[in-house]
């Protein structure tokens, strides 16, 4: 049982070639671009969807931030779809390995503590002292937002995968506990079973949520830095 | 084997089985051209099977469900209902 756990979340190789590149470049398919002037119903839906995201994220942006539009929207798209796309049974959900997010985490926050250092280097170097703080806390309270500065990437990255990982590990031990249970006694399965239904429900809110915070926080902070 | 059109314009479908050597040569293996190919052939896919009035995403993800089973079929071959493991 115990290893059995924590198969779903090794990197998927078949006959010994890695298809986990494949995994990750599956959702841009499901995403075409839109071509004419009225398209079919799913290209339709997500040019509303995304119409309406970014109307709502880059409006607290100012000319400066709204640069990063296209890698904000990209961004949100990529996880709530592969999050979505992990809720599908054997499927393999990418950001739930540390790497990856990791790999998504340091580079956008690097870019906008960068940005912010090279346009605005003196109200940047400014975030590290809040306002009115009494005079002898002064080092301790840079030193302390210096971490919570560097912190900010590791954040991002482990909340993600925290979350998602923690997601279908439940679902799968529910879902054992139920399959067992079936042969033990009939209504202890059908609460489990409930449960279950209930997690799931939890589980593509979550998927969403999960993307929208990631952008969301990656938007702050260049809202800071701009 | 001679034929009246000539083998450069015809579709794949259409080149006899001896002409195949001339007919792959003839492709242009150019980045650009390829990169024409995996459009075509992207598009011929998804106007086929996405843009369709009814369904569409649902099958492209149902053949998704049954090719991530693949990878996994190792682990799961375990967890089979049988007497004896």
């Amino acid at each position: 049982m115990n290893e059995n756990l924590f198969t779903s979340f090794i990197t998927p190789t078949m006959v010994g070639i890695p298809v986990v590149l494949l995994i990750i470049m599956f959702p841009s398919i499901l995403f075409p671009s839109p071509s004419r002037l009225i398209d079919n119903r799913l290209v339709s839906i997500q040019q509303w969807l995304v119409r309406l995201t970014s109307k709502q994220m880059l409006s607290i942006h100012s000319h400066k931030g709204q640069t990063w539009a296209l890698m904000l929207m990209s961004l949100i798209l990529f996880i709530g779809s592969t999050n979505l796309l992990g809720l599908l049974p054997h499927s393999f959900t990418p950001t739930t390995q540390l790497s990856m997010n990791l790999g998504m985490a340091i580079p956008l926050w690097a870019g906008t503590v960068a940005t912010g250092f090279r346009y605005k280097t003196k109200a940047s170097l400014a975030h590290f002292l809040p306002q009115g703080t009494p005079f002898p806390l002064i080092p301790m309270l840079v030193i302390i937002e210096t971490i919570s500065l560097f912190i900010q990437p590791v954040a991002l990255a482990v909340r993600l995968t925290a979350n998602i990982t923690a997601g279908h590990l439940l679902i799968h031990l529910i879902g054992g506990a139920t399959l067992t249970l079936m042969s033990i006694s009939t209504i202890t399965a059908f609460i489990t079973f409930t449960v279950l239904v209930l997690l799931t429900i939890l589980e593509f809110a979550v998927a969403l949520i999960q993307a929208y915070v990631f952008t969301l926080l990656v938007s702050l902070y260049l809202h800071d830095n701009t | 084997m001679a034929s009246v059109v000539p083998v450069k314009e015809k579709k794949l479908m259409d080149v006899k089985l001896g002409e195949l050597p001339s007919w792959i040569l003839m492709r242009d293996f150019t980045p650009k051209g390829t990169a024409g190919a995996f459009q075509r052939g992207y598009y011929r896919y998804h106007n086929k099977y996405v843009n369709v009035k009814r369904g569409g995403v649902a099958m492209v993800l149902a053949a998704y469900m049954l090719f991530s089973y693949c990878p996994c079929y190792k682990e799961l071959k375990h967890q089979r209902l049988c007497k004896y493991h």
